[in-house]
């Protein structure tokens, strides 16, 4: 296990491949009276991994869940500023918060697979945008090739039928990302997807998103250094509900560019 | 600057020598200057105290909730045993299609108040639980705040309508209604008592069904939206599976209020003991039987005990309903 230890290889890509997976442009954020996301501008690139980072509250879980505004269904969040996904902008009067979601997959802290079987989790997305259209046979590949994506076909490929919520915290957090690959979406969102898991399991999910990577664009939330140090190529430090820094992660790690941040990342709050 | 004010006025002088500050602490020391160690060890404060109280009392409550339970049974039966074990035809009384306990020789069919009881409790469902899931469904996923809490407190008033002035609703609203909107003669009637009684269960099956609703984890529903499903989406495919059991134990609950009720029955199905045969006739229910008769039956006659033997019945039914319905709640815990 010592390999999860070392940074991973990093496949130097051309710095403008294709349009921006997500690009925030001074987002403010209020719950109720309460701001908690002040004039963040951020650029998100295509295929790789960007990590997240800050303490506790600065407003991490906060930016991550506006780009699929699943915010709003608490019904009291205020938004203004602009997000487009690939180009599009996602808080525009025509877009569709369902379309949103199906192009941006999301992970939560605490694996929550629905309380079904294996497979119809991993069918849910895919079944509500083709209600009836589509034969068993195309729904088996689906499963398999979302399952052997995320590595879990071969262990739960006997028992597919069995409840969810059955399986182990890591299958679950596993079967999350599986359920999201369906309908095919460009950017994946994690809220600390391994703080539930144990050492082991969080090596293994880390493993996974390395290998997502280049499939998709994927954000990540994380409070643990070491994980944001060794799995992603940028990284974003919050403070405060604002950007304070986003750059290369060796770049962050090797040499911050603000006092904050070589504080947070040296320990010395949050 | 004084920094009590209470020095100023006439009262009790100061204590002189006391170290506590006047303002009154979370524990009052209720010895001060003296044996205060010793106060201090002594657990036995107000909270103690209220906590033994408050014990005792709960204990009680539930001791005499089961007794009187206990007793009214014991009663019951001790009134209608005899006579069920000992001269009852059971095969007449459930399947006899004649209740006339008055004439000679008296006949106790009680098919046509079981019928009327099933007829008019169907009904009453019908009405009452498409009612009461789409207002569970709209206070629970759709109100919110302010709304959401007038709209339980709107239910709660409604539940708490007394059953007669509902009976009087039945008489003197419905009847006319439903005589000049189906054109038919007899305006009291099954779908009269039906519509009364569904309105009356309504509120409690809301209750319970929005219990239910509220108890799917709220993961299971960002999860699902977080994946593309609209609100009725989640609602169809995540919240109402999942509530499965509550939702049928609020149904089950609601059908033993039907059941039971009686004076609004009474008053709105026109009590003809006949087996109804669509829901324009008057119809007769367990309950109100027990209640228009037992007035007039002399204490200890056949009659008397027969009409307790109904009690009997309906206790039976009731039971039934209510501990199938605990334990289709208890089994979704068990399971989950
Ligand atoms: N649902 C909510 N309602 C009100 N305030 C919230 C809500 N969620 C988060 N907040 C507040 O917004 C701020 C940012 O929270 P969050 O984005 O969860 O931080 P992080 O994920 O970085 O720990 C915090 O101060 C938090 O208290
Ligand atoms: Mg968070």
């Amino acid at each position: 296990m010592a390999e999860f230890t070392h940074p991973r290889t990093r496949i130097a890509r051309p710095a403008n491949d294709g349009p921006l997976a997500i690009e925030v442009q001074d987002l403010n954020l209020w719950y109720g009276k309460f701001q908690a996301l002040f004039e963040v501008d951020l650029q998100i690139k295509s295929g790789i991994v960007t990590a997240l980072i800050g303490p506790s509250g600065c407003g991490k879980s906060t930016l991550l869940r506006s780009c699929n505004r699943i915010n709003e269904r608490l019904g009291y969040v205020t938004t203004t500023g602009m997000i487009r996904v690939l180009g599009h902008d996602i808080y525009a009067p025509e877009a569709s918060r369902i379309q949103v979601r199906r192009q941006v997959g999301m992970v939560f802290q605490r694996p929550n697979p629905l309380p079904l079987p294996i497979r119809d989790n991993v069918l849910f997305g895919y079944r509500l945008h083709h209600a009836g259209r589509s034969s068993r046979g195309e729904e088996d590949a689906l499963v398999e090739s979302a399952l052997r994506e995320v590595l879990l076909w071969d262990r739960v490929k006997d028992r597919l039928h069995q409840k969810a919520t059955t399986l182990s915290l890591e299958e679950q957090q596993k079967l999350c990302i599986a359920r999201l690959l369906p309908t095919k979406p460009t950017v994946l969102l994690m809220d600390e997807p391994c703080s539930a898991l144990d050492p082991a399991a969080t090596a293994a999910v880390e493993d996974l998103i390395w290998d997502l990577r280049g499939n998709y664009s994927i954000l990540i939330v994380t409070h643990n250094m070491a994980q944001a140090r060794r799995a992603s190529d940028e990284c974003v430090f919050m403070l405060m509900g604002r950007v304070v820094e986003h750059s290369a992660t060796e770049d962050m790690f090797v040499a911050p560019q603000r006092r904050e941040t070589s504080d947070y990342i040296e320990g010395r709050f949050g | 600057m004084t920094s009590d004010p209470n020095k100023d006025s006439a009262g009790p002088p100061p204590k002189p020598a006391s170290p506590q500050p006047a303002s009154p602490g979370p524990l009052p020391l209720r010895h001060a200057g003296h044996h205060e160690w010793a106060t201090a060890l002594d657990h036995r404060d107000r909270t103690w105290w209220f906590d033994c109280i408050a014990r005792l009392a709960v204990l009680g409550g539930g001791l005499s909730a089961i007794l009187f339970i206990g007793a009214i049974f014991v009663f019951i039966a001790s009134q209608g045993i005899d006579f069920a074990l000992h001269h009852l035809n059971w095969l007449d009384f459930l399947f006899g299609k004649r209740w006339e306990p008055t004439v000679e020789p008296p006949e106790y069919g009680a098919l046509p108040l079981i019928m009327g009881t099933c007829w008019i409790t169907g009904v009453a469902m019908i009405i009452a639980v498409p009612l009461a899931f789409g207002a569970a469904i709209y206070i629970g996923e759709f109100a919110r705040g302010r709304q959401r809490e007038w709209l339980k407190i709107l239910i709660e008033l409604l539940a708490a309508i007394p059953s007669v002035v509902w009976g009087v609703i039945g008489l003197q609203v419905m009847k006319p209604i439903i005589q000049h909107v189906f054109g038919v003669q007899v305006g009291l009637n099954v779908l009269n008592a039906g519509i009364i009684l569904g309105l009356m269960a309504a509120p409690i099956i809301t209750t319970i069904a929005e219990d239910a609703l509220k108890a799917v984890p709220e993961t299971y529903r960002e999860a699902a939206e977080a994946l593309g499903a609209s609100r009725w989406q989640v609602i169809w495919k995540v919240v109402l599976p999942h509530a499965r059991p509550g939702l049928s134990a609020a149904v089950l609950l609601g059908i033993g209020r039907a059941f039971g009720e009686t004076i609004a029955v009474l008053m709105a199905s026109g009590h003809r003991l006949m087996i109804p045969e669509s829901v324009f006739d008057s119809a007769a229910t367990i309950t109100a039987t027990i209640a228009a008769e037992l007035g007039e039956a002399a204490h200890g006659s056949e009659h008397y005990q027969v009409l307790f033997v109904l009690g009997l019945l309906l206790f039976g039914i009731t039971f039934g309903i209510n501990l199938t319905a605990d334990w289709i709640v208890r089994g979704r815990r068990s399971r989950a």
